[in-house]
């Protein structure tokens, strides 16, 4: 049992071989250009424009889907406020709640919007492995010692869980069965505390293991990025998409409304 | 409970994501190299931590231990926050890029607060003085993460008022848990391996 299948950053799509650094910018950039839409026809270019870069990620559809799916819950519970606690046009009303036409575009309009974003999030960032991340965003000068906190909890992250699952497998054989009780609780206290403690006495030796091997404070990356012709044509497609997006957030209304 | 993406008005969004940067250059000036090491692992084990579904009636919840962090890493915990919610944005999707800085900012803060507050009774000797340090700091840490949650979301927009105040009543059974779960571990800790707990104690508040 694994905790991270990093599914997305396997393959060898345009996408995937793309510079890090480069879709780590995009990623931001198409990211926040998306946050701050405030129209349903800014949002569904925004939209199509992350289903274009899902498109040159060869992703399977499927797979990304069944994630989006996923993560929708929370977007899913704003539709069960929004439509109703929005004030205009009501569309219908029954049992002293009242559904609006502005609540309906609302509640669309953030659910475009934020799958726009997971999509961009997606085929930009996590279409890189993690550690060739680590040192993209050191190139990107990220402070050293963030980037350092951030390759060691990932290295770490499959050992502390292997720990976990082996307490938790010893606490089952010994008839574990959990259940809304203090006993419980206690329980699993006491499992994540021992999981604490065995991953604080872990970090001592890691650290000394380091400290005898000449560690100084960083990680050295021996790689070192190039951007191809490619990258560059791509670093002008980002660009172009972000600008279109804007636009279109700003200028198509006038005809969606006319 | 992590915001998704899309929904924070920019104000909202650029207000978290400075506090974010304020917390997390601060938290990093303040760590030591030698301790970054076990930073790094103990945050890997709250993300670990974050994956155990505990049952609670007919539903389950997954654990946060914000308070938990909070009194382990001290100042430090913005920086651990800021790293274990960019993995998750990366592997699970949960939570996001825009939205980072608005999320970690309500979970460090409130594991910041508790902190300051209850370090003290979590050094006192009396073992249940440390176990109702434990239970406060764990359920108050939940508390002050909903009431940043929805508040987030709540100035984001009139709409979003009634769901955030459902987001707040939704973190009310989870208080209680955490608190429970909180102080079990603290309790635990402090007869098992002490130098844990002060060791952020005796490093950042300058005592000792």
């Amino acid at each position: 049992m694994t905790v991270i299948k990093e599914t997305f950053s396997e393959g060898s799509s345009l996408l995937h071989r793309t510079d890090p650094r480069l879709k780590l910018v995009s990623a931001f950039l198409l990211a926040c250009v998306t946050a701050v839409l405030t129209t349903i026809p800014g949002a569904l270019s925004s939209l199509i424009g992350a289903l274009c870069l899902l498109f040159l990620s060869g992703l399977l559809l499927l797979q990304v889907l069944k994630r989006l799916l996923l993560v929708n819950a929370f977007i899913g519970m704003m539709w069960l406020f929004l439509p109703f606690t929005t004030p205009g046009n009501p569309l219908f009303s029954q049992f002293g709640l009242i559904l609006t036409r502005e609540g309906i575009e609302l509640a669309l309009l953030v659910t475009l919007k934020s799958n726009a974003i997971l999509l961009f999030m997606i085929t930009l960032i996590s279409t890189t492995p993690t550690v060739t991340l680590g040192q993209a965003l050191d190139a990107l000068h990220v402070p050293e010692k963030l980037n350092f906190l951030l390759l060691i909890s990932y290295r770490y992250l499959e050992v502390i869980f292997q720990e976990y699952n082996r307490l938790a497998i010893a606490a089952r054989v010994r008839g574990f069965v959990p259940g809304t009780s203090p006993r419980t609780y206690r329980t699993y206290g006491y499992l994540l505390a021992m999981v604490l403690v065995n991953s604080f006495d872990r970090a001592q030796r890691v650290y000394q293991a380091m400290l005898l091997r000449g560690f100084q404070g960083r990680f050295y990356a021996l790689h070192e990025f190039h951007i191809s012709f490619t990258d560059w044509v791509i670093a002008v497609f980002m660009i172009t998409l972000a600008i279109l997006i804007f636009l279109a957030d700003k200028l198509l209304p006038v005809f969606y409304t006319a | 409970m992590h915001i998704s993406e899309g929904l924070l008005s920019p104000p909202i969004l650029v207000t978290g994501a400075v506090l974010c940067l304020c917390g997390t250059a601060y938290g990093l000036k303040k760590m030591d190299a030698a301790e970054v090491p076990t930073t790094g692992i103990l945050t890997a084990a709250f993300f670990v931590a974050s994956l155990i579904h505990v049952p609670i009636g007919p539903a389950s919840i997954h654990l946060l231990l914000i308070g938990l962090i909070g009194l382990l890493l001290g100042w430090s915990c913005f920086p651990a926050m800021l790293v274990a919610l960019f993995l998750q944005a990366l592997f699970f999707q949960y939570g996001g890029l825009t939205v980072l800085g608005v999320n970690t900012v309500n979970m460090a803060l409130p594991a910041l607060l508790v902190y300051f507050l209850f370090s003290p009774l979590i050094r006192h000797k009396h073992y249940r003085v440390n176990t109702l340090g434990g239970f406060l700091a764990g359920s108050l840490a939940i508390l002050g993460s909903g009431v940043l949650t929805s508040l987030s979301l709540a100035l984001s927009g009139e709409p979003f008022v009634r769901a955030a105040q459902f987001i707040l009543l939704a973190h009310l059974p989870l208080m209680f848990i955490e608190g429970f779960i909180t102080a079990v571990v603290i309790s635990f800790i402090k007869k098992v391996r002490p130098e844990i707990l002060h060791r952020s104690s005796a490093t950042e508040l300058g005592l000792e």
